[in-house]
Parts: C-alpha cells; structure tokens; sequence
C-alpha cells in the first residue's frame, strides 16, 4: 500500500470496456468483483494501480481492471513486478498469479520476491489444476487427480501454497475463496500490509476441477469447515462449539470442545497475527481432519525490499555529484599535451 | 603489432609484446596491470590480454594455476595484444611450460631459477629441469634467483620469508621497468597509496622494484639482458585512460541514459565474464542508477522489462548461457515494445563451454535466436574504446525505437585494456526521451500502439493520469493494444514489428583500411577488429589489394552494405565461430561470402589473418603469401572445468 491520498471511486471505475473470457461460472468473477469493491474501500488511485499477471486463466486478470496493467510471460510477474516497483516504489503494485504461474514454473520467483519483501499484494488463484492448457494437474493437484496427464491419478505430492510462502520468508500470509463474502476485508488487510503480502484465492475451476473446494466452501456446513482468523480473537468455529488448543505434549494443534462459550477454560487459542510458529501450525494442519484456517493467518511486518534499495542507493550517491566528465575521466589516467605523445606528469 | 627485427630485440623497436606468467598467486596482473601504466605514462599505445584460469584458487605450482598478462605497446598504432611474446617473464615451472610455446623463436625469457626445485618441477610435470637441457635452446635466457634477490632486498623490513617472497612480482616490474627504460616514481606512488596504512610493506615492495632495477643496470653488459626503448606514439593531446571493455559498457551506459535523461535500471545474475559490467554499474549510483542482484538471468530481464515499462530504461548483462535463458523475455519486450538494452558478453559455448575464454558464436542467437518473428537490432563493440559508444547507441536505438537492443561485446573486450582518450560529455548529442503524456488518438482515445514515423509506439509510464491501458505479450490490435488474435491483424503486426526494426537509421559502412571496391574484402565483427586491422594493413603493404570492412550494425545491416560488398571480386569473413555472419551476409545479399573460422578460445592472431589473405593473391607480384609461416598458434592448456 502506498496511495499518500484516498482517491473517491466506484466499482464501475475499475471495470474496463473488454469481454471477460473466463468461462461462465468460473471463480475467477467473483474474484474479480471483489478486488473491484476493494479498491474504492481503499482509496486507491486508478492512475498509480498496476496489475501484473504471467500466464494461465487467472492471468486475464489485468485486462478487466480499468488501471495500468501488464499480462506478461509464464510464472515471471514477480520479477517484472520487481522492475517496476523499484522503479518507481510510489506505485501500487497487485501481482495476479495461479498455482501453475506461481507454484510451479515461477516458483522461484515466488519464493524471491517473498524473501526480499517486495512492497506489492500477490494474489494466487489456486483451482489445483492447469485450465488454460486444458485440465492437465498442477503442482497443488490433490494426490489421485485424474487428468489428461495423470490418467491413472496424479501421485506426485501437492505443494501447500501458504506452507511454501511463509518458508520462503513471507511476513504476511492469508487465505480466502473466490465466493466468500470475507474476501474483500483479507484484500484489505493484504494491501494494508506494508511488504510483500501474500495471498492464497481458493478458486472454483468449473470447467477442469469442478467444486474440489467444496469440502469447506460449499455454504452447508461452513460454520464446521471453516476457521476464520482474526486478530486477537480466540479461534472458534462451528458456532463457537469448537476452537483450536496447542497439544502441549505433541507441541501440534487440536480440536477441543468449547462448553457454554467458556474458551477460555477449553485452552482455546487467542490468535496473535505476528505468531509465526502459530502460523507454521496453521496453514499444515490437514482438512478434514481441522477446519480450513482462512483469513490473516500472518501479518507482521518487515522494511521492504523497494525501501532498502532506495535507502542504499541514497546512502552511496551522498556527498558525490553526479559529474559525468569525472566519471569517465576516472582511474589510471594521464594528459598528453604535445602531438609527439610525450604525457605531462 | 608492428614487425620486428627479430632476433634479438633491436634497441628501438616499434613495438614490444611481453607476457608475464607466473602462479595465480604471484600478482602477475598486478604487475601486468602496472607495467600497463607506465606504458601509457611513457606515451605508448598498448593493448594488453589478461589471461587467468577459471579456477578461484587453484593448487600452487600447478599447470592450471598460471596466470598471465601479455601486453603489446608500441611507438606506433597498437591494435591487438599481439602475437607471441617478445619476452616472457616466467615465474615458475608451470609458467614457463605453458607459455613458452607462444614465445616468438629467438626471444628473451627470464625465469627465477629459485622455483625450479623439484617439487614444482614435478607440478608442471618436467621430467628433467628445462633450465638444464635444450628446453629453450632457440631463445635467449636469463636465469635468476628472483626469489632469493627479492628476500635479500627486502630484508632490511624485517619481514618473514612467506611475506618478502610477496614483494617478487615487484621485483620483477623494476627489472622490465629498467629494461625499457621507464620511470619507477609512478610505481613508488601506487605502491605507497596502495599501502597507506603499512608503511613497512610498502617500503619492502620499493626496496624489492628498486633492486631489480639495479639489478637490471649493473647487469646489462654481462648477459642477454639490454635496455630497449620504445618511442612514444603521436598522439592527440587530452586526457587519456586505460579502459577494459567492462568498463567501456558500464560508461557508455551511464552516459547513454544520461543523454536520454531517464534513470538507468540495471537487473543481473552473477556470470563469467559479464558480472563486471555490474560490479562497475554499483559503484555509479549517483547518477541515478539502481543495480538488482536477481535470483536468476530471467528475473534479471524481467525485472529490467518491469522497469522500462515504469519509466526507467531497462537494461540487462549476461553471456551465452544466460542469455539462452533470457531468451523468452526478449520476446516478450518486442512484443510489448518497450526499451530494452541486454548487453551479451559472449564466450566460448555450447552449453557452459568456455567461461573464460572468448567466441564470438553468439551472433545466431542475437538476430535469430527467438520464437516467433522477433526482430531485434544488434550491435557488436569491436574494443573497449568503441565498447563505450556503442553502449551509448544501444541505448538510443533502444528508446527511439521502443525495442530491445542487444549488444554483443566478448571476454577478450571485457578483460583487454586500451588508451581511451576521455571523450568531452559536453560534446555528445542530448536525446532526451519522450514519454506519452495524453490521449493521443481521435476522441481523447488512447491508442498505446499507434505509430510514429519511425514506426514506434509511445512509452507511456503508469502514474500518468488518464492513460491507464494494458499491455502484454498476447498479440494486439493495430494502435488500440487490445487482445486481437484476427489473421490480418496479426499479419500487420509481424510487418509493422518487422518495418520497424529494419528501418532503424544506421550509418553507412565505412571501410576501415583500403578502398571501395578491389579484390578482396575482409569483413569482420566484434573483436576481430585489431587482428584484422593489422593483417590488411601489413597485406596492403606489400601491395595486395585487400581491403578491411568492420560492421558494429549487425542488424539492420547498413543500408549501403550490399552494394559496398558487391564491388570486391571475393569477400573473406574471419571470425572466431563456425561462420556465423557469413551465413547472414549470404543470405541477404547472396554474395559467395568465404568463411575464416577459428574456435580456440583465442583471439585470432595477426599471421593467421596475413596467411588466409595471401591465398587470395596466388601469383601477384609483392604476395609473400606462401611463405608466410604458418603462426605459432600453440595454445595454453585449457584449465575449464
Ligand atoms: S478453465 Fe477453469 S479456471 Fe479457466 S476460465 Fe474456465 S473455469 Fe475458469
């Protein structure tokens, strides 16, 4: 987040005048037009707005944002996002990725741009499956998915997205699913965030990988499958009958029953947002078994990568003029000042 | 290198190539580095070539732990670093056993005899000590104790002996110092800047440059050792200073965005020989440039592309390998057409092939070397003088035209080192860039792609009120950009992308020595330039009709290429790959261009160049050509991994 100004806008001024091309019914809508009610919520400016995506179904993102964008290469937003955030750090920088841009040929990326702490949001659609290229299973895929590549059930083990990110060093980590009437606020906080924040978009691949989220967001049961997350609030869900506990004997998390709204004496865990071993516990623990953890499972900030390269950059010109002619005239040099070549000492 | 009289040196040579090798941790380019300053404070042209293993610290005494630094200075125009060495300083057996080959028949080598122990002897894997059988019947030897001279010097310092032995390098200098009749005050001053905090240790190197100096003066009548003195070379009055390739590009840079008054962006990964392009760009921060240390050769580009997209012009340095793994990014920076410079530092490939050593095999991979129909200008730096304007007409093209631009330098321009006289920056044109700043079609429409004169597009920078628009590597329309994947518009496109790049101005080819039109054009690239010179110079000398064509616009051509090609009967293409341009010079003019190929890892030495000309001459008068003697081209063993 940079905007210094809040900018009044609608939701209609971040909508563009191109066809959307996503299929109908696809997840990618609803995410769409949650990041268009965000924006006004923000104050962000149009003008100083840059989506930049790499490739894959999510990676449409930037041509129905009315701001600037950049649909770029396979798995590189990051990098490119990199570019143009150093260039110019005043600008606000979303960069829109999947788990095939994102988890797979730009995972190094990902990775990088987490460990140096790139001011900018970075949303990650994962439907667990290549849409674009035609349903092939993707680095997230759950073990047995059947596609045009893994005929027989894929059996190379899923990447867990958040896991992977807050390894890398993320300092801010949420989750949310396209449908969800909470997106909007984990973009908020997302874009709060001062840093690299990062963002797992749990999103309905109709086509390909049809409600394989359905386990915690189809709306029957949501109370039991999902944990919403919130700063300092302790972590209940099925209505407050339930809530997370550390196991103290196997330091890992676990379900206790919460009686009468009593938490407290259940051990019920008051989330910390800057608890990074929580974190870690968080975004392992398994589903069905817990509930899906959603919301801001990490927020604790760090100075950002574009601030400590201006820093630098300003530390090492101090006192020196930028004097051209000094410059090239630097080093082993000496004057010749007859046509024989005879050099002055 | 101009021709001696050979052997021995005679007293006033037009110029003078000597090699000093020793183990990489004896500061042979230190010496080397040294003796290239006094060469210049003396008025002497020069080109120097270091050449040091790829190994960091490679075992001590060992073969593949040599380093060497040959220079060529000379009272006339130098070009090239020459071709065997007149004398050759060897500072160890292994030194001695992999460069004496390359020393010219009859020339003087000068060995510390102190090393020749059997240890080190069985290191360079001699059987019997070369000091004392017909090893170097053919040149002249001096033989010293340079390691014992140097402790005895040193020892009023009171240093150990691990620590005096450090002071043979300078020891060494002060010997060739004398020997070509140079001033030492300039060395005492380097040496006591360089030790400002130690005054002991720089007292110990002066003791130990001085004494081999004397050395060189009480000695003189008794062996092969005489003093030689090379006479300054004309030159015009200025400023001057070494320049190595690095060097030449990071200046040429800087100056270039300077001129086009945007911020320099710089994304790089770590690689042999191109990292010092970035070690240099660093330390310039002042003139708005922002170096990025990327995680690989791909986010470097990207992060680059990312920047001219916002407003910086974006550049990005590699060699071969990395290059290769650019390569989709370049696309996508045509596609988008935005500002790009990606400068290539080739060396020897495929694959990791040679990092140390230089090629020029790259030049596929710069015109052709992409999916798609993907037009890209190339410019190719023949020195490291010439490396810092052509930097400077990377960058122009690079804004002017809203295109990557790659500039293809190699190792030897990287590491080689020059007289550059310091250009005025007052003198060079101003091309301030120009960013789009309202609506520039009917209505108050946007149109992101609609062209200029020249057939580029507008760079409008996010931040700019009312000109938000999408850009990306997925086809677009005609001037508005939008996603269009129709047949004509694609078709318009590829032409528009195409004209565009073709129609870039470049001057007209010049020829470099000779006449339009003759017998025989020698046309050359890159770093081939000096060899070349020299060869066509010497041929025209003896009255063979060869002329020399050196092209820095590889693509577009230039405009009057064609027809300056075809006014010589027979076109001789010497480069060091497998025939690379003369696959592009027959294809677009088809002309019989004849290839001269040499893939070594070495630069092309002068003789060979003399010999391949003279073929073309069988039968006329003043043509040496048959008796050329084929070059001494032994190489250095190759130390790769
Ligand atoms: S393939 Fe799947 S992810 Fe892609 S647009 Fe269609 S429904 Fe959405």
């Amino acid at each position: 987040m940079n905007a210094p100004v809040k900018i009044e806008t609608t939701l209609k001024d971040w909508e563009t005048d191109q066809e959307v091309r996503w299929c109908p019914g696809c997840g990618d809508y609803a995410i769409l037009k949650a990041v268009q009610r965000t924006l006004p919520v923000l104050g962000a400016d149009p003008k100083n707005t840059v989506f930049i995506s790499g490739i894959g179904c999510s990676s449409r993102f930037p041509y129905y944002v009315e701001s600037y964008g950049f649909h770029t290469i396979h798995g590189r937003a990051p990098a490119v996002a990199t570019g143009v955030k150093l260039a110019n750090p005043e600008l606000d920088v979303w960069i829109v990725t999947g788990d095939g841009d994102g988890m797979s040929i730009g995972g190094n990326h990902t990775m990088h741009i987490l460990r140096r702490n790139l001011n900018c949001q970075i949303l990650l659609f994962n439907n667990e499956i290549y849409g674009l290229t035609k349903g092939q299973a993707s680095p997230t895929s759950r073990l047995g998915t059947r596609s045009p590549t893994t005929p027989a059930g894929s059996y190379d083990r899923p990447a867990k997205a958040c896991a992977f990110a807050i390894g890398a060093g993320a300092r801010f980590v949420a989750r949310g699913f396209d449908v969800s009437k909470k997106l909007p606020e984990v973009l908020e906080a997302a874009y709060r965030h001062q840093g690299a924040a990062f963002v797992e978009i749990f999103q309905n691949c109709i086509v390909y990988n049809k409600d394989v989220f359905d386990g915690f967001a189809a709306p029957k049961g949501a109370e039991d499958h999902q944990l919403w997350l919130e700063d300092g609030q302790p972590m209940l869900f099925a209505n407050g009958t339930k809530g997370i506990t550390l196991d103290h004997n196997t330091l890992q998390l676990a379900i206790v029953d919460v009686v009468d709204g009593d938490w407290q004496s259940a051990g019920v865990i008051v989330h910390n947002v800057r608890n990074r071993s929580i974190a870690h516990m968080l975004v392992e623990i398994p589903f069905p078994e817990f509930p899906k953890a959603l919301g801001v499972l990490y927020d604790d900030p760090r100075p950002s990568f574009e601030g400590e390269v201006m820093d630098e950059k300003a530390r090492m010109s101090e006192g020196k003029e930028p004097n051209l002619a000094a410059l090239l005239g630097k080093g082993q040099s000496w004057t010749v000042d007859d046509e024989q070549g005879h050099p002055a000492e | 290198m101009a021709t001696l009289a050979k052997p021995p040196l005679s007293e006033k040579p037009e110029a003078v190539v000597v090699r000093f090798a020793g183990d990489s941790g004896d500061g042979m380019q230190l010496t080397g580095g040294q003796f290239t300053l006094s060469s210049a404070l003396s008025g002497n042209d020069f080109a120097t070539f270091p050449d040091f293993p790829a190994e960091i610290r490679a075992p001590q005494g060992t073969l593949f732990g040599v380093s060497a630094f040959q220079i060529n200075f000379g009272a006339t125009d130098i070009d090239t670093a020459g071709d065997a060495p007149d004398v050759l300083v060897a500072m160890n057996p292994a030194a001695l056993k992999t460069n004496l080959p390359a020393l010219k028949p009859g020339g003087l080598v000068i060995v510390d005899e102190g090393e020749f122990g059997k240890r080190n002897l069985d290191k360079a894997k001699y059987d019997t000590n070369p000091l004392d059988d017909d090893t170097l019947a053919k040149y002249d030897v001096l033989r010293l104790d340079i390691s014992a001279r140097t402790i005895e010097a040193v020892k009023p310092y009171g240093l150990g002996n691990k620590d005096a032995l450090r002071s043979k390098n300078m020891w060494t200098l002060g010997l060739a110092l004398w020997m070509f009749d140079r001033d030492r005050t300039p060395i005492h001053d380097w040496l006591k800047a360089k030790f400002k905090g130690k005054p002991e240790i720089a007292a110990a190197n002066i003791a130990a440059l001085d004494a081999g100096h004397a050395y060189g003066e009480t000695a003189e009548l008794a062996g092969p050792l005489r003093q030689v003195h090379v006479d300054p070379v004309p030159t015009a009055p200025g400023l001057y200073r070494t320049l190595t390739g690095a060097e030449g590009i990071a200046l040429g840079l800087v100056a270039g965005c300077r001129l086009l008054r945007l911020p320099m962006f710089f994304g790089g990964y770590p690689i042999t020989p191109a990292s010092a392009i970035l070690h240099h760009l660093v330390r310039m921060k002042e003139f708005n440039v922002t170096t990025f240390q990327a995680e690989d050769e791909i986010a470097a580009i990207c992060a680059a592309i990312g920047a001219s997209y916002a407003g910086s012009l974006g550049i990005t340095s590699s060699s071969g390998p990395g290059i290769a793994l650019k390569t989709e990014a370049i696309g996508l920076g045509i596609m988008t057409e935005l500002p790009l410079v990606i400068v290539n530092s080739q060396r020897g490939g495929p694959s990791t092939g040679l990092p140390t050593k230089t090629e020029q095999s790259d030049l596929y991979q710069a015109v052709y070397g992409r999916n798609g129909d993907a037009p890209m200008p190339v410019i190719a730096a023949r020195s490291p003088a010439d490396a810092f304007d052509c930097a400077i007409e990377a960058c122009r093209i690079a804004v002017q035209y809203m295109t990557p631009v790659m500039l293809l330098t190699d190792g030897y321009i990287a590491n080689a080192a020059e007289p550059w006289r310091v250009p005025d920056p007052e003198a060079f044109e101003r091309m301030p860039a120009e960013f789009l700043e309202e609506a520039n079609g009917p209505d108050g429409q946007l149109l992101p792609f609609k062209r200029d004169a020249k057939g580029a597009r507008p760079w409008i920078k996010p931040g700019t009120p009312g000109l938000m628009h999408r850009i990306g590597g997925i086809e677009k329309a005609v001037d508005t950009g939008h996603i269009d994947y129709s047949p004509a518009n694609h078709q318009a496109m590829t032409d528009a992308r195409k004209n565009k790049i073709e129609g870039i101005r470049v001057r007209d080819q010049q020829v470099s020595v000779g006449t339009k039109g003759g017998k025989l054009a020698v046309v050359g690239w890159g770093s081939t330039y000096g060899p070349i010179h020299q060869a066509v110079t010497r041929a025209r000398r003896g009255g063979l009709d060869a002329s020399h064509i050196h092209l820095r616009h590889i693509w577009p051509l230039p405009a009057n290429l064609g027809e300056l090609l075809g006014s010589y009967d027979k076109v001789l293409v010497p480069e060091m790959n497998t025939g690379q341009l003369k696959t592009l010079l027959r294809d677009q003019y088809l002309i019989d261009a004849q290839p001269l190929t040499k893939t070594s890892g070495q630069p092309f030495q002068i003789a060979e160049l003399e010999a391949a000309i003279a073929t073309y001459f069988d039968g006329v008068p003043g043509n040496a050509g048959g008796n050329i003697v084929p070059p001494n081209d032994q190489q250095l063993p190759s130390t790769e991994s």
